[in-house]
């Protein structure tokens, strides 16, 4: 039986959760230690600590933070973020984190994928995907007044551009869509496409993908669920997807549409528009096999 | 005291908080000298079997581990720590591992994800009577994540569904056993390793009792 992840993601500058619009309008949600217990007992499946400080010294408070929650919470959590050496994951697992998430330092050396994995297991290690849609190729065929981001509505939208592509003859709208590897925090184009990079990861030894779509990231409209599903149907390993979720319809899409094995979304539990037993609730009253919350 | 077998194999600590946030005397130990005088062991393991059974030699701390199996003190084995306790695995042909449960480890069935990185549902085995499990709902969700389960044998008190009927935890005596991080399971997981601290408690004052009566002696 395969059930779908639920996780609640905190990100954490300085020692507090906050929470912003592609990486502006930051406010402040809590204290992480003590959100993570709440979602734990709300019957979050997983967590996940994105370290957004820039500075050095604020990750040793990170370090603090994940000794902290692996001392109150009793579910598996990830820490990403700053991981740039083998020495920042080697302290945060063993601080009690159950995974890091690597992102810019495996783009920079991939190697540090497969070290990592012999050294603490494979399922410990994470690669965080953060992908952005590449504008349509504009080449001889391309039709004049076409929006580059076809993205912007969703994967179902997406397709029916692609259907419309495909009627001029060229190819569907999952083989025409390409989303770009970001690092430094979403800041730096890589050049590198995100899908491969991801098959790439799966054969590095990466144990699960950390799928965000920046093009969806703190917008509210939803997951790339093309994105979401190129990934999940070119790699073995799980897909976490990640970006965009604004409605409890957003977290069944990602799982059906999407395919993801895991479901990450922020904004929507710190602001208790939902909480996570609802969006449990909701998932399995469409279908979709859950740990049931504890009630 | 429990001890929690520390072999050098990734991130050990939560088991060892777990306990501790159970009340119970657990440490992280490494020297086999302590390990050799603990009253509950429990064993961890992540990763592959291979370099964890070679670990285990390595360390001294597998010796410890049968030793303490032979005395009857309640152990616990982990995820590949649960793993190590058969006869060998299909992930590390020729490696052998402790042999304290009869048969061997098998990769997961075919057509299914590989690792099972999810919560699943617990499935008791029909007419077994486990300690390890008592207390817990009819059909409790645990974590797992592992790509390989021991084969089904007469030890085996639970199972998961993952394509097919897959070993969850096993139970020999005081020698317990989950393929399920129980200390990644939650309110579930917690209650499991209550059930081994209650076991491990029971052995601990019998063990003071003879401390007792030796030192009045001296």
């Amino acid at each position: 039986m395969r059930s779908v992840r639920v996780i609640p993601c905190l990100d954490v500058d300085a020692g507090r959760v906050v929470k912003g619009v592609r990486f502006v309008d930051l406010f402040d949600a809590g204290d992480p230690v003590e959100l993570a217990a709440r979602y734990d007992a709300e019957g979050a499946d997983e967590l996940v600590f994105l370290d957004i400080t820039a500075s050095a010294h604020e990750r040793d408070t990170m370090v603090e933070v994940v000794a902290r929650t692996a001392e109150q919470v009793f579910i598996p959590f990830t820490v990403g973020g700053g991981v740039r050496t083998s020495e920042d994951a080697r302290r945060l697992l063993r601080a009690g984190a159950d995974k890091v998430a690597l992102n810019t330092s495996a783009v920079a050396d991939p190697q540090l994928v497969s070290e990592l994995g012999e050294e603490f297991g494979a399922q410990c290690i994470v690669v965080a995907i953060d992908a952005r849609r590449r504008p349509a190729k504009s080449g001889a065929n391309s039709r004049v007044g076409r929006k580059p981001d076809v993205g912007k509505h969703g994967g179902a939208g997406g397709e029916r551009d692609g259907a419309d592509t495909g009627a001029d003859g060229r190819s569907d709208g999952r083989e025409e869509a390409s989303w770009e590897v970001y690092t430094y925090g979403g800041r730096q184009a890589t050049g590198i496409d995100a899908v491969q990079w991801a098959v790439r990861c799966a054969g590095l030894g990466a144990g699960e993908i950390l799928l965000t779509s920046m093009d969806r990231d703190g917008t509210r409209d939803g997951f790339d669920l093309l994105l979401t599903r190129a990934v999940v149907d070119s790699v073995t390993i799980p897909v976490v997807a990640s970006g965009g979720v604004g409605t409890l319809e957003h977290l069944v899409d990602g799982a059906t549409i999407g395919g993801a094995d895991a479901l990450l979304a922020a904004s929507i539990f710190h602001l208790r528009e939902h909480s996570v037993a609802e969006a449990k609730r909701y998932l399995a009253s469409h279908g979709v096999q859950v740990r049931p919350a504890e009630t | 005291m429990i001890a929690v077998l520390d072999y050098g194999i990734g991130n050990l600590r939560s088991a060892e908080k777990a306990l501790v946030h159970l009340g119970a005397d657990a440490r992280l130990v490494s020297d086999p000298e302590v390990a050799a005088t603990a009253t509950g062991v429990v064993m961890p393991g992540v990763g592959a079997f291979g370099p964890c059974a070679a670990a285990l030699r390595r360390s001294g701390l597998g010796e410890v581990a049968l030793d303490a199996i032979a005395r009857g003190v309640p152990f616990f084995g982990i995820c590949v720590g649960f793993q190590l306790l058969y006869e060998g695995s299909e992930e590390a042909p020729g490696v052998a591992g402790l042999g304290v449960l009869g048969g061997t480890v098998r990769s997961l069935p075919e057509g299914v994800k590989r690792p099972q990185m999810q919560w699943n549902r617990l499935c008791r085995r029909d007419g077994t009577d486990s300690a390890l499990l008592a207390g817990l709902g009819d059909e409790p969700w645990v974590y797992f994540v592992h790509s390989f389960a021991p084969q089904i044998t007469e030890d085996v008190v639970a199972t998961c569904d993952y394509g097919g009927e897959v070993v969850a935890a096993a139970e020999r005596g005081r020698v317990w056993g989950t393929q399920f991080h129980p200390e990644k399971s939650g309110t579930v997981g917690l209650a499991v390793l209550r059930n081994f601290v209650k076991a491990y408690s029971a052995e601990e004052s019998t063990a003071a009792a003879r401390r007792a009566w030796i030192s009045s002696a001296q």
